[in-house]
C-alpha cells in the first residue's frame, strides 16, 4: 500500500440529492482498492475525516459526503479552486475474489459502491436502501441497482439464494446483513483520529478480539 | 505506515505499558472539539510480558531511541514494570505516566511513584506531570527530590464532549483526555514555571503543530519537544516541524516568518 499525503485541488462539489460529491484532483495519490479510505482535511477543524473512495475517474478522486457535523459541512461547502490535504489510500478494502457478488448499501453507505461496481464490472447486482426519496437520488451513482425507501428496509431485497455480499451502511443494517449472510464482507465505521494504527481510537470488539478499524478494517468478514 | 512515521522522530515514546494487559475503554474513544480533541483510549496495552516478547523487539529495530511509557494503579505496578525494563539495553528512557486522565489514579503521590521506580532502575526516568494541579512547579520539585532525571510536560487535561443528539457525554466514562492546539498556552505556562523551579531537562508538549510552536517551548525552557495530536493530522509532521524549527532558531527574531512565505529571509547558519 502506498499511502501518500498531498494537497489536492477541488475540481467540483456536486449535489447528489442531499449528499455532495466532492471531486478532487488525484495528483500523486493512488485510488487504492474499493472500500479503502482517505483522511480528508476538514477546513477549520483539528482532525481529518475518514472517507471511502466513491469514484475514481481519470485524474480524480471523488468522495460522497453527507453533511452531518462541522467537518462534513466544511467539506461539503468547498468550491473549485480550494485545496485540502488528503492522506491515503488507507485500510483494507473489499476482497474482490468473489463468485456471486451482491452489493448492499444503506444511506451514505452507498459511498464506496460506485467504485466497487466499476471494479467488479457492470452487471453485478446491487440493492440500496434510503430513508427518503430525496436521499434515494444517490442511487443514480449505482446504475441498475434496486432501491427501497423507508419504511421498507434494504434487507427485503437480499435474495434467498446465497451470494457473496459486500455491504456498507448503518450498524443495524450491517448486523442484519451479518445475520442473513454470515460470511458477508462488511464495511464499518468509527470515529477516527489518525487512520494508520497509531492512536487506538477506532477500536471495535469482534469475537473477543480488539480490532483497529483503520488497519484491521474498515472492511471485515462478517463471521470474523 | 506507523513504523515509517516513528523513524522520522529523534526518539519514539511508546503507548503506556502496564503490568497486566488492558482492553482499554469502550468505544467511541475519539471526539473532536472546537480547538482540540478528546480521547478515551484507557491505556489499552498488551501488558509488560507480551510487550517485551512481541512489541518491544520490533520497536528496537526502528533505529530510533525508544522511550517506554510506564503506567499503573499503584507504586508496586510502576516498580514491577520498571524492574522488567531496567535490563533491556534498547530502552533509552522510562517515562512515568503519572497523570492519565482516562483511568483511576494510583493512591500514591507522583513523588512516591517516582521513588518506587527509582529504587528498581538506573534508566533515565522522566516524570510526565498533569497540568491539573494547583502548582505544577511544586510537583516538579517533589519528583526531582525523588530521583526523576527529567520532566515530560504536559499530559492531556480532563475534558468532556456532549452528544447533541442525546444530551449525554459522548464517552462512556464521561470525561476524556483533551489534547491539541488548545493545550499549548497551558503547557507553555507549566514548562516555564517548572524550568524555573528545578534543574532538570524538560520535554515540552501540548499543541505543537509548527516550528514556531516548538520554538515557543524551547524559549520557555524545554530542551526537547514531543508531538502527539499533530501526527494524527499529518503523519509526516516531524519533518516539516524540524526544518521550520531550525529556521526559527537561526533567523534573527525580527526576521522570523513562516517558511514558504514569499518574502522569507534566508537564515544564516
Amino acid at each position: 500500500m502506498n499511502a501518500r499525503r498531498e494537497r489536492l485541488p477541488v475540481v467540483a462539489n456536486e449535489a447528489v440529492g442531499p449528499y455532495t460529491l466532492l471531486r478532487l484532483e488525484r495528483r500523486g495519490l493512488e485510488p487504492g482498492m474499493p472500500g479503502q479510505f482517505f483522511m480528508l482535511e476538514a477546513p477549520g477543524r483539528v482532525l481529518p475525516r475518514p472517507m471511502s473512495l466513491c469514484q475514481a475517474p481519470p485524474g480524480e478522486l471523488a468522495f460522497l459526503l453527507e453533511a452531518i457535523g462541522p467537518g462534513t459541512r466544511a467539506l461539503s461547502t468547498l468550491d473549485a479552486g480550494d485545496a485540502i490535504n488528503v492522506l491515503g489510500p488507507l485500510g483494507n478494502g473489499f476482497r474482490l475474489d468473489v463468485e456471486r457478488p451482491l452489493l448492499v448499501a444503506g444511506g451514505i453507505g452507498i459511498a464506496p459502491m460506485p467504485y466497487l461496481l466499476e471494479t467488479l464490472g457492470v452487471g453485478v447486482p446491487a440493492v440500496l436502501g434510503f430513508r427518503t426519496h430525496h436521499h434515494s437520488e444517490a442511487a443514480r451513482l449505482v446504475p441498475g441497482a434496486r432501491v427501497v425507501v423507508e419504511p421498507r428496509l434494504v434487507t427485503e431485497l437480499v435474495p434467498e439464494e446465497p451470494h457473496d455480499v459486500l455491504a456498507c451502511g448503518p450498524e443495524p443494517m450491517l448486523e442484519a446483513i451479518r445475520a442473513l449472510a454470515p460470511h458477508a464482507q462488511l464495511a464499518w465505521e468509527a470515529p477516527m483520529a489518525c487512520g494508520y494504527g497509531a492512536c487506538y481510537g477506532c477500536v471495535v470488539e469482534r469475537e473477543g478480539h480488539l480490532l483497529r478499524l483503520c488497519i484491521d478494517g474498515p472492511v471485515l468478514q462478517g463471521a470474523a | 505506515m506507523a513504523p515509517g512515521v516513528a523513524r522520522t522522530l529523534d526518539a519514539f515514546v511508546t503507548k503506556t505499558v502496564t503490568p497486566l494487559p488492558r482492553e482499554g475503554n469502550p468505544p467511541p474513544r475519539i471526539a473532536e472539539t472546537e480547538s482540540g480533541m478528546l480521547n478515551s483510549i484507557g491505556l489499552q496495552n498488551p501488558g509488560i510480558d507480551r510487550f517485551l516478547a512481541v512489541n518491544f523487539p520490533r520497536l528496537a529495530e526502528l533505529g530510533v531511541p525508544i522511550w517506554v511509557s510506564v503506567g499503573g494503579f499503584s507504586a508496586a505496578d510502576y516498580a514491577e514494570t520498571c524492574m522488567r525494563l531496567d535490563h533491556q539495553v534498547a530502552v533509552a528512557t522510562i517515562e512515568l505516566n503519572l497523570s492519565c486522565p482516562n483511568v483511576e489514579e494510583a493512591p500514591e503521590t507522583a513523588a512516591e511513584l517516582v521513588a518506587a521506580a527509582r529504587a528498581v532502575t538506573t534508566k533515565p526516568l522522566y516524570a510526565k506531570l498533569s497540568p491539573a494541579t494547583w502548582d505544577v512547579a511544586e510537583s516538579a520539585r517533589a519528583v526531582a527530590q525523588s530521583g526523576a532525571d527529567g520532566l515530560s510536560l504536559i499530559n492531556t487535561i480532563r475534558g468532556l464532549a456532549v452528544d447533541p443528539a442525546t444530551g449525554r457525554p459522548k464517552f462512556a466514562r464521561g470525561a476524556g483526555g483533551y489534547s491539541g492546539p488548545a493545550l499549548k498556552p497551558i503547557a507553555l505556562a507549566c514548562v516555564q514555571s517548572c524550568a524555573e523551579a528545578v534543574d532538570l531537562p524538560i520535554v515540552g508538549m501540548g499543541g505543537v503543530f509548527s516550528g514556531g510552536d516548538a520554538r515557543d517551548f524551547v524559549s520557555v525552557g524545554a530542551s526537547a519537544v514531543a508531538l502527539g495530536t499533530v501526527l494524527f493530522v499529518d503523519p509526516w509532521a516531524a519533518q516539516s516541524i524540524r526544518s521550520e524549527l531550525a529556521h526559527e532558531l537561526t533567523a534573527p527574531l525580527t526576521d522570523r516568518q513562516p517558511l514558504g512565505h514569499e518574502s522569507v529571509s534566508q537564515p544564516s547558519p
